[in-house]
């Protein structure tokens, strides 16, 4: 069967989830369109086949989490930690995500066609993450790895005790965290973006963005400096 | 953890389904407050002169059996007032045309175990231990009528689980708050308001919340005001929505580690920690649907 449907107003989110575990890693399904899920948790996590899964409405905490090949989309709203972990795939927010999204995520692509809550991208470990709206405060706390473009604005701390992930955004940033820094935009980073932009379907300018990363001053305790950062 | 919801109705024909709407909102939130629930419910005030009381007798011996006519009657017998009497089980709203203090003491001397709830013109309480199912089922919440309500289903964390200690709490007249978070210096807030002679009923840290901004409103800040002291003064993890006659408020602490969304449509505004709660109401699919921000407010008007 290529293409088959839950509704979740009537089947049990465990049905959903055991059979994107097996019988879509089994290939019995391309494509799971999944109706009704009126803010469930869980949805759609742990996935690691390459199968599509559509969730039409608003999705609760976790949507998509750890997701390995698969490629999830959310036509409403996520909850809390979208796309958590994720290691591979994509997963696409046509509305906006609450906090925490794509948090810790080791690969793949995390979309939110609208804003994004507080401390998006905490912890990035080698994913990708394109913001179309606005991001929350302390977005990109700790980030490891991996990239951030983001279209609109960002709230306080963006980027606080940034490890090697590289921030590129558009509009404002209300204040950035300690230890980033603002540095000039090379061929190669406007490059990234566009090719960011065009796989997540967003028309920017790649030029209009500033590039944010490490300073790489906290990477050794320095005695002197006083706890003032 | 706990779960927030709040409903106000637009179009005046929704008044009468209030409660119908509101209790799968409730239930909705079983899995972040499964130990105690409430609500706080505003309608149509009384005359200028009029007062009414919500009263929990579930810490009574006779509990549910309480006998509320003979109170009634008692409180006429004594105070020379009439007094309404609406009673179901552990829960009671009595009417007078009084001044509550008068009330509220000589229940306070001849009944020091009935628990007063709320006083007020517009606003009717009922809170108490069980899942949200069972307290809605309780009061029969689904036939609750009016423009505008605060619910509230709770995890205990700061303070026993106790019907005294469920949300929402209220302080003053037509003041109501519902917490989900923790405080971290809700001692420090007691120890500013008591030696003004802000009493204090229970060690819960919401009650710290409520009674700092119902002072404030007190001395004469609009609730912008006294929510911007709250910001300033209040330390910890919230969100709180708080009703008064005409209005219900929003606001979540600045780091927004609790969660809140709206939905908005012509005929209605919905709150809840989480959407799942909003999902059953009627037009939700077209219905604007937000995160509110950290420390920003969001006032609406029944």
């Amino acid at each position: 069967m290529e293409r088959l449907t839950f509704d979740l107003a009537t089947q049990p989110l465990r049905e959903l989830n055991t059979f994107l575990h097996n019988d879509a890693k089994d290939g019995k399904a391309r494509h799971v369109t999944v109706l009704n899920p009126d803010g469930a948790h869980n949805i759609a996590v742990g996935l690691d086949c390459p199968v599509e899964v559509e969730i039409v409405g608003h999705a609760g905490y976790y949507a998509g989490g750890m997701n390995k090949a698969a490629s999830v989309t959310i036509t409403g709203s996520a909850g809390t930690g979208v796309a958590e972990n994720m290691m591979s795939g994509k997963v696409h927010v046509k509305g906006f995500a609450s906090n925490g999204a794509g948090a810790s995520a080791h690969g793949g692509l995390l979309v939110i066609d609208g804003d994004a809550g507080l401390r998006c991208g905490i912890s990035l470990k080698g994913g990708n993450i394109v913001v179309g709206g606005s991001v929350g405060s302390f977005s990109a706390f700790m980030a490891q790895a991996g990239r951030m473009v983001i279209c609109g604005d960002a709230g306080d701390a963006l980027g606080d005790s940034l490890y090697e992930a590289v921030l590129y955004v558009k509009g404002s940033v209300k204040s950035l965290g300690a230890d980033a820094q603002y540095e000039p935009m090379t061929d190669e980073d406007i490059a990234a973006v566009a090719s960011l932009l065009d796989q997540a379907g967003l028309d920017h300018d790649p030029k209009a963005f500033k590039r944010i990363a490490s300073k790489r001053s906290l990477y050794h305790w320095n005695a002197d400096a006083n706890q003032e950062y | 953890m706990c779960g927030i919801v709040g409903l106000l109705v637009k179009t005046p024909a929704l008044r009468e389904k209030l409660g119908e709407l509101m209790v799968p909102m409730l239930i909705g939130m079983t899995e972040r407050g499964p130990d105690s629930a409430g609500l706080a419910v505003f309608g149509n005030p009384l005359a200028e002169s009029q007062r009414k009381i919500s009263v929990y007798s579930g810490l009574t011996e006779d509990g549910a059996d309480f006998n509320w006519l003979g109170l009634g009657h008692e409180l006429k017998a004594h105070l020379g007032v009439p007094v309404a009497v609406e009673a179901k089980g552990n829960h009671a709203i009595l009417t007078f045309d009084v001044a509550p203090a008068i009330v509220k003491r000589w229940i306070a001397e001849h009944h020091p175990k009935l628990h007063i709830l709320s006083t007020g013109r517009s606003i009717d309480l009922y809170k108490d231990i069980g899942t949200p199912a069972s307290v809605a089922a309780r009061y029969d919440f689904g036939k609750l009528t009016g423009s505008h309500l605060v619910g509230h289903t709770r995890m205990a964390t700061e303070s026993a689980v106790t019907p005294d200690r469920a949300h929402p709490f209220t302080a003053g007249e037509d003041f109501c708050l519902v917490h989900n978070g923790s405080l971290s210096n809700p001692n420090g807030i007691r120890r500013m308001l008591e030696p003004r002679g802000i009493h204090f009923e229970t060690d819960n840290d919401t009650e710290a919340a409520c009674r700092f901004l119902e002072w404030r409103l007190r001395e004469g800040d609009d609730l912008e005001t006294a929510l911007q002291k709250g910001f300033e003064e209040l330390d910890g993890f919230f969100t709180f929505l708080m009703g008064t006659p005409d209005k219900l408020a929003l606001i979540r602490d600045p780091f927004a580690c609790k969660p809140a969304v709206v939905a908005e449509t012509d005929d209605y505004v919905a709150i809840a920690s989480e959407f799942r709660s909003l999902a059953h109401l009627p037009g939700i699919k077209h219905a604007t649907v937000f995160e509110p921000a950290p420390e920003e407010m969001y006032v609406w008007n029944a």
